[in-house]
């Protein structure tokens, strides 16, 4: 049965259908609720912590102020499938940027978009470019020595 | 076969910095956080809170909420089977409001749906008939005598003073004032949520949480119930930070309860608005200080008055008034003390629990009071502090002698060592204060340093019985190890296994669930674990390297009691010769439970003196910030610190216990506040209620002195609170610092967090002093 609520939505390469969805419902709670990609976390729903983090046709959007029924024709690109970012998960492991966790995928989402635009970024880009994303647990050292050690890994990579 | 061969070394054993064995799934979004709990046919449970600040509940209609389609259950306090209150020390909140409701959002009922949205539209579809009460706001008020009492227990939960010594001697020198700290709250990013299951003949509850503290809950839930401990097995739900916020009952016994009710696994979940609401904050309090010092800076009497708002219920606030009261005198020595403090019941929102408990209050006021005490009598900051330095076997006001290492001196001339960092004003202008708006032009922008020290209490205090219990199983040559520590983050599985590692010589390390089967490990608070459940993984670790050496020692004939673990040998210390552990213990399976104790403590007595508190560790932090005194805006350029950390277990995991603490000192010095207005939190979200972000953050330069402690089971100390306590009135000590060097005003900061008027008035003159 067919409701006219329902909506197809292209994740990680994979396009569904959501069916029952709350008018209104947010990206981020049809990611969690009904397709269970629950990488993406609610830490204030409001755009102010940036745990929501995800990729809507390669831009970087706070998944809890999308409204999930306008990505219909989109491609959205959760922590689950981001595979450009396994490197990046490994250094925040490495350096000690991960305790908690909670923040831990928006913020390697957050990293992983912003790495991609910047080869050789020194920790004041780092901090400018990660801002939206909050941290409670770590004090954010140890997650600007991740990111400049991916840099750096894939610059040496790269020649 | 053995043989002698050259040593073996054990990979990620203690002082190495393995990856957290939780690392990796957490890092590709695939750890389950207790919120990522979605059981099939779980229904929604949603609470409903008191909109008073103070009201006598007239009725309760639950009728036109229980028509509602899809709703499964309303309960009220009529509803609890059990014992009606729950609380850590006393028992005195109300599962449920049934007669008076003592704060805004206070609980009333809650409901099981089958979605979210139909729980929120039932509660909404609850009548309740209030009549309004004259709310108690003012804590000084709530103290007087004759004050209205908002409680059967009172208002006052805890009134202690300390004396000791001649409280009348005074100084050539003497220096006093009043000191504010606002509410701070833990802000952890995980928010509160929890499932529970419950036993098909309705007679148990599983229930799978984010806390801190798993047998204590369930203690509490299990009474509410009316159920056995037994019949209430809890399990760790993946924890997304903590901070002292989970220590205390938030959903657990409503969402228990619920499932109960319905024969339903139900599961609920805060939003941030309703974390504000559901757990206990950081006691805002007034601090009043008088220090007397010889006119070459040395303390011979501090005078003091603590007034902590604990808010409606009871928390831990007599704890932390103890710990407040307790470190009066800060890391210096001081032969006399006149103390009282007190902590009350009003109408705001519940106070307990923050990492730093009451010391960090304690610390800012202590701090302001050394470096006015330090300007009165010609002398810089450090040296007026070196003066006084505290040292291991000085007696404290409580008169309890200090037996930890007590690093003090190492810690102020590590920091006076440390070089200056660079200007930054003219490179990335979002370094300047108030940021990439360009709001402040340079050269209005002026540079102050300041300094604070700290000691802390390790582990808890005043006769309670605190202990912690592993179990290590060994098998197949594998261990596996059980405890219910509470892992919020901070890194105790990953010393944990390090331990097993450096004690058994075995790298193959398993960890089994965090639940309640097995003994308590008591609360992932008070700087405690690593001492505590690392004791007890420590102690039970070597109980099996006994069988180990017994097994051995029984099948080659040598001497058990010569043998020893190196790296992952095993080495019969008479002739050297060395045996892979591998190979001792092929076939060999070993199952051992061990409780820790730490030793005892006692009550303070009315005098408060008493050995209250277990040991201490010692801290202190060195701030760089850059103010535009015109507007008020500050930019914290560079904190260093020099923490006493016994021996560093897992160096990473310190550093982020540093960094991640420093970080909530900076909070509260800067922008952390709760603000209420009649009861009301004028700021309960992220939008309003700043917490700091990566771009607030400046560089830390750590230090750590490493001085095994030899009461420390393995000579380590905890780290996780002093970060946050001494790096606040850093802060204030260096925004101080500016003030003078840009206007030559000596007014000083008294409150955090400090607002932009109060940095203007305070440079400007005007009343900040
Ligand atoms: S949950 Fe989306 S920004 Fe916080
Ligand atoms: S690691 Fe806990 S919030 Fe970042």
């Amino acid at each position: 049965m067919n409701d006219d609520r329902d909506f197809m939505l292209t994740v990680n390469g994979t396009t569904v259908e959501i069916r029952g969805a709350a008018p209104g419902a947010s990206l981020l709670s049809v990611l969690r609720e009904h397709l269970g990609l629950t990488g993406a976390k609610g830490a204030c729903e409001e755009g102010e912590c940036g745990s929501c983090s995800v990729l809507v046709d390669d831009s970087l959007v706070c998944s809890c102020l999308v409204l999930a029924a306008s990505a219909v024709h989109a491609h959205v690109t959760t922590i689950e499938g981001l595979t450009q970012s396994r490197d990046v998960q490994a250094a925040f492991v490495e350096c000690g940027a991960v305790q908690c966790g909670f923040c831990t995928p928006g913020l390697i989402v957050a990293a992983t978009d912003f790495l991609a635009q910047t080869s050789d970024p020194d920790p004041d880009d780092i901090r400018e470019a990660l801002a939206g994303n909050l941290c409670r647990c770590t004090g954010y050292g140890r997650i600007i020595e991740a990111v400049v050690s991916v840099a750096r890994e894939r610059r040496g990579a790269a020649t | 076969m053995s043989q002698t061969i050259t040593r073996s070394e054990i990979r990620h054993g203690i002082g190495s910095s393995p990856t957290r064995p939780d690392g990796a799934a957490k890092a590709a979004g695939e750890y389950a956080f207790s919120s990522d709990l979605f059981p099939d046919e779980a229904l929604f449970g949603v609470t409903l809170r008191s909109p008073h600040q103070h009201a006598r509940i007239i009725s309760i209609d639950t009728s036109k909420a229980l028509a509602i389609a899809g709703v499964f259950a309303v309960v009220t306090a009529d509803d609890v089977p059990g014992k009606a209150t729950y609380g850590l020390i006393a028992s005195d909140q109300p599962v449920f409001a049934s007669d008076v409701v003592r704060y805004i959002g206070e609980p009333v009922a809650a409901v099981a749906a089958i979605d979210e949205e139909t729980s929120r539209r039932a509660c909404a579809a609850i009548v309740v008939v209030y009549e309004p009460l004259e709310p108690l706001v003012d804590a000084e008020l709530a103290c007087q005598e004759g004050a209205a009492s908002i409680h059967p227990d009172g208002n006052i939960i805890r009134h202690q003073h300390v004396l000791h010594g001649d409280p009348t001697v005074k100084g050539d020198v003497v220096v006093e004032h009043e000191y504010v700290i606002g509410m701070q709250d833990q802000a952890f990013l995980g928010l509160e949520a929890a499932v529970a299951f419950p036993d098909e003949d309705g007679g148990g509850v599983d229930c799978h949480v984010a806390t801190q503290w798993l047998h204590e809950d369930r203690a509490q839930v299990a009474a509410c119930l009316g159920l056995a401990e037994e019949s209430v097995r809890l399990t760790l739900g993946g924890v997304g930070g903590a901070f002292g916020g989970r220590e205390d009952i938030s959903l657990q016994v409503h969402v228990c309860l619920l499932a109960l009710t319905c024969g339903k696994p139900v599961r609920m979940h805060y939003d941030r608005v309703e974390s504000f609401l559901g757990h206990v904050h950081r006691h805002p309090a007034k601090i009043w200080m008088r220090h007397h010092a010889t006119s070459d800076g040395r303390l011979v009497n501090i005078e003091a008055r603590f007034l902590f708002d604990g808010g409606a219920y009871a928390s831990t606030s007599s704890a932390v008034l103890v710990n407040a009261v307790t470190h009066t005198q800060g890391p210096y020595q001081c032969p006399n003390a006149v103390v009282e403090g007190i902590v009350v019941r009003t109408n705001n929102l519940p106070c307990g629990a923050m990492r730093g408990f009451g010391v960090v209050q304690a610390c800012f006021a202590h701090e302001q009071q050394m470096d006015r005490l330090a300007e009165k009598c010609g002398l810089s900051p450090l040296e007026l502090r070196r003066r006084n330095a505290m040292h291991t076997g000085d007696t404290l006001v409580t008169g309890q002698v200090v037996e930890s290492v007590a690093p003090v001196t190492e810690c102020i001339d590590n920091l006076a060592a440390l070089p200056m960092p660079g200007s930054t004003v003219g490179t990335h202008s979002y370094l300047l204060p108030g940021g990439a708006g360009n709001t402040t032009r340079s050269d209005n922008v002026h540079r102050g340093v300041g300094w604070a020290f700290a000691i802390k209490n390790l582990m808890y205090s005043e006769g309670f019985d605190d202990f912690s219990s592993a179990r290590c199983r060994l098998e197949d040559g594998r261990i596996t190890l059980k405890f219910a520590t509470a892992e919020v983050g901070q890194g105790f599985i990953t010393i944990a296994a390090q331990i097993a590692r450096t004690v058994l010589g075995i790298e193959a390390v398993d960890l089994d669930t965090i639940d309640t089967n097995v003994g308590s490990a008591g609360s992932t608070s008070a700087s405690r674990q690593t001492w505590m459940s690392g004791g007890a993984v420590d102690a039970v670790c070597r109980v099996v390297r006994e069988r180990i050496f017994e097994h051995h020692a029984a099948a080659s004939g040598c001497n058990p009691l010569a043998l020893a673990v190196e790296g992952t040998d095993l080495v019969d210390t008479t002739t050297s010769e060395r045996t892979p552990i591998e190979e001792v213990v092929r076939g060999l399976t070993i199952d051992e439970e061990v409780v820790y104790r730490h030793r005892a403590t006692v009550h303070l007595d009315e005098r408060g003196q008493g050995n209250c508190h277990t040991a201490f560790a010692f801290v202190g932090h060195r701030a760089v910030v850059d103010v535009d005194v015109e507007l008020g805006l500050v930019r914290v350029v560079e904190i260093a610190t020099a923490q006493d950390v016994g021996r560093a277990l897992n160096p990473l995991s310190v550093t982020g216990q540093i960094e991640g603490g420093i970080a909530q000192g900076l909070g509260l010095a800067l922008m952390e506040e709760i603000i209420q207005e009649d009861g009301r939190i004028k700021n309960p979200s992220f939008t309003d209620y700043l917490i700091p972000t990566i771009a607030d953050m400046p560089p830390v330069v750590a230090h750590l002195i490493e001085i095994p402690d030899p009461q420390a089971p393995l000579g380590a100390k905890g780290v996780g609170e002093p970060p946050t306590i001494s790096s606040t009135p850093a802060i204030i000590a260096a925004i101080n610092d500016a003030i003078v060097n840009a206007t030559g005003s000596t007014q000083k900061i008294h409150r955090v967090p400090v607002r932009p008027l109060d940095i203007v008035e305070a440079a400007y003159g005007g009343t900040a002093d």
